[in-house]
């Protein structure tokens, strides 16, 4: 959009502002999540960042994506995460300061370093970063809605339906995942005089799955 | 190409106030509006409080209350104050941090949703044209979304951290409810936003001033409206859908380990967004401060607020009478009507909406699709429940977790799995 760019070359104090705190907060999260020892609270870090990300998107004046961003990703998919952590209670049970990978502290530290050493030459020595500022048309001044709406379903509508059937792909196959192949039938009586315990451990264990199926599905969106 | 593109001309409804730019004044006017707006809502929501209670004991022949103040209308404010000074406990098991927080998560939100809401029309003070409404935000309503996307954290972490099993239990039903019926909730908002062409609530409530049938509940068919309001309810957690809090199963639900002003913040967001959900319901339907406005000179703007007040007000009595009138679902149904009844039926009237916004000729076409389709899914249905009795189907489900944790291969009613 036009008039990011001219907020970029210009920023004002309160667009300088707005980044810092927003930056601060993306920051946090991100270290939170990865430092926390309780799955919750890295859910919670993971929201934080996600909000962060939505004041990001406001400052960009994609106020469209901002009101998204915390629909789809805050709103549904680490409500998802959430859902699974305290029906399974990974929480309680697993012990997540038991490193199963040895080694890998030392490794991640040393990967971030390189990598934002890269991008900062990247930045410093090539042109990569400055592309295009936008991609659903010039800002007219039309709402983000309209601009999104119609290049979506225009110049984009490959890649977006093409998207959804991948969506489908997923879910179908979360589905198929959970599914056992189907046991060769015995007699039909065990259906109808099925032990009333042993059935409702099924129930519950179906409904253990299900979570786990849209939490998967849902990964895939992410 | 698509005939809809241009139907969906951008409505401009940006607050005139800051279109000379922001000055003092400017800034002193929001900070003002602020201020009324977090008063009138903590007034309202002592009222509303008041007013319920009033209103349920009329409906079961009892009085209600009637010591402090007037007709006891000053009874909330001493239940207030008597929570203020109760014991404020946590629990052994809880986890402190996220106890604490998660009142306030709910709160916030509950207060933020206000925000967009249009009180009254326009009003010129100071040389300054404004918006009676706290902010008319290019995303609009789905700011209402977010937020109260954001609202189900606090519940939801509210049993979590209470360490206690009642709790826990209460707080995944309220979250796998709140997100069921969000969808239904959503679809409806789409079909507002889809006849209006805009996101922001000030152009939703001037696209329906003027005339009585251009309200979205009369323009819509009444059946979005109807969605809506049963959606919102389930999203409140209030009767008939307040399973969240189901006294006999589950204690007191999600807040059963919160004393004190702590509780007294769940109190709080609850009827406060019982209040928001009605503001919203008028916005969305019935045209918010839309009415007949005499022309009388100087007072002539707050004509436009007491219709809102007043249309809101009938929702809040709805929400009330529901409360008294109707026993509540049980879990079952309460997913059965969300998912097998309103999503489908909101899914086929936005094709039905979205097919007349084009033109009469779709519209009918979507008509007949959405007929013949449901038509088909229900005999889909029928045939596939007569085939496998569901005893036999979802235990398969299950089947593939449960082995792996059992580590062993059960023997339990596995027939009829022909895919």
């Amino acid at each position: 959009m036009l008039s990011v760019v001219v907020t970029a070359a210009h920023p004002t104090i309160p667009d300088v502002g707005v980044f810092a705190v927003a930056a601060a907060i993306i920051l946090a999260g991100a270290i939170g999540v990865v430092v926390a020892r309780n799955p919750v609270h890295s859910a919670l870090m993971l929201v934080m960042t996600l909000f962060g990300v939505a004041v990001m998107f406001v400052l960009q004046q994609a106020s469209f994506l901002a009101a998204v961003q915390v629909i789809v990703y805050a709103g549904a998919i680490v409500v998802l995460f959430l859902f699974v952590i305290m029906f399974l209670g990974v929480d309680r049970e697993e012990d997540i300061a038991a490193e199963r990978l040895r080694g890998q502290r030392p490794l991640a530290i040393a990967l971030v370093f390189l990598g934002t050493t890269g991008l900062l030459l990247l930045g410093e020595v090539s042109k990569w970063t400055t592309g295009q500022p936008h991609v659903a048309g010039i800002d007219t001044g039309a709402p983000n809605v309209n601009l999104i709406g119609k290049s979506l379903y225009t110049t984009y509508l490959f890649p977006f339906e093409a998207t959804s059937a991948l969506l489908i792909i997923a879910v179908v196959g979360a589905v198929v995942l959970a599914r056992r192949p189907p046991v060769v039938a015995t007699t039909s009586d065990d259906v109808t005089s099925p032990d009333l315990s042993e059935d409702e451990d099924a129930v519950s264990d179906a409904s253990v799955a299900d979570v786990a199926n849209v939490a998967d599905g849902t990964e895939v969106d992410a | 190409m698509i005939p809809s593109l241009h139907l969906v001309a951008p409505v401009f409804a940006t607050d005139p106030l800051y279109a000379k730019g922001i000055g003092w004044i400017v800034l002193l006017i929001v900070l003002v509006k602020v201020l009324v707006v977090f008063g009138a809502l903590m007034v309202s929501v002592m009222l509303m409080i008041w007013f319920e209670r009033k209103v349920i004991s009329d409906m079961q022949s009892r009085i209600g209350p009637n010591r402090a103040g007037p007709f006891g209308i000053a009874q909330t404010l001493a239940d207030g104050l008597k929570l203020f000074f109760k014991e404020d406990l946590i629990p052994d098991k809880a986890d402190r941090f996220v106890f604490k927080l998660a009142p306030y998560l709910t709160v916030i939100p509950a207060f933020l949703a206000f925000a967009i809401v249009p009180i009254g029309g326009e009003v010129t003070l100071f040389g300054h044209t404004f918006e009676l409404q706290l902010a008319d935000p290019p995303m609009g309503i789905l700011f209402l979304l977010a937020v109260s996307a954001i609202g189900v954290y606090g519940i939801m972490l509210a049993g979590w951290a209470s360490g206690s099993k009642y709790p826990l239990l209460g707080s995944v039903r309220a979250s796998a409810q709140m997100i069921s019926y969000e969808a239904a909730l959503g679809m409806t908002v789409v079909m507002v936003v889809l006849v209006t062409g805009s996101l922001s609530t000030r152009a939703i409530v001037n696209a329906q001033a003027a005339h009585l049938w251009q309200w979205n509940a009369i323009r819509l068919a009444v059946v979005p409206f109807l969605i809506f309001f049963i959606a919102v309810v389930a999203e409140t957690n209030r009767p008939p859908f307040d399973l969240v809090e189901a006294d006999q199963e589950l204690v007191g639900g999600f807040h059963t380990e919160y004393s004190s002003i702590r509780f007294a913040l769940f109190f709080l967001a609850e009827f406060m967004s019982t209040i928001t959900m009605s503001a919203f319901t008028v916005t969305l339907f019935f045209g918010g401060p839309d009415g007949p406005v005499p022309h009388i000179p100087y007072i002539a703007w707050i004509f436009p607020i007491l219709w809102f007040l007043g249309k809101t007000l009938v929702f809040l009595f709805v929400f009330v009478w529901l409360r008294a009138a109707l026993p509540r679902l049980r879990y079952d149904q309460l997913m059965d009507l969300g998912w097998k009844k309103l999503i489908p039926l909101s899914l086929g009237w936005l094709l039905i909406v979205a097919g007349f916004v084009i033109n009469g000729w779709w519209g009918v076409a979507m008509v007949a699709s959405v007929v013949v389709g449901s038509v088909l899914l229900t005999r889909a249905f029928s045939i596939g429940s007569e085939r496998e009795s569901t005893r036999a189907v979802v235990p398969q489900v299950g089947l593939r977790l449960w082995s792996r944790a059992e580590q062993q291969p059960p023997t339990s009613p596995t027939e009829g799995g022909d895919r």
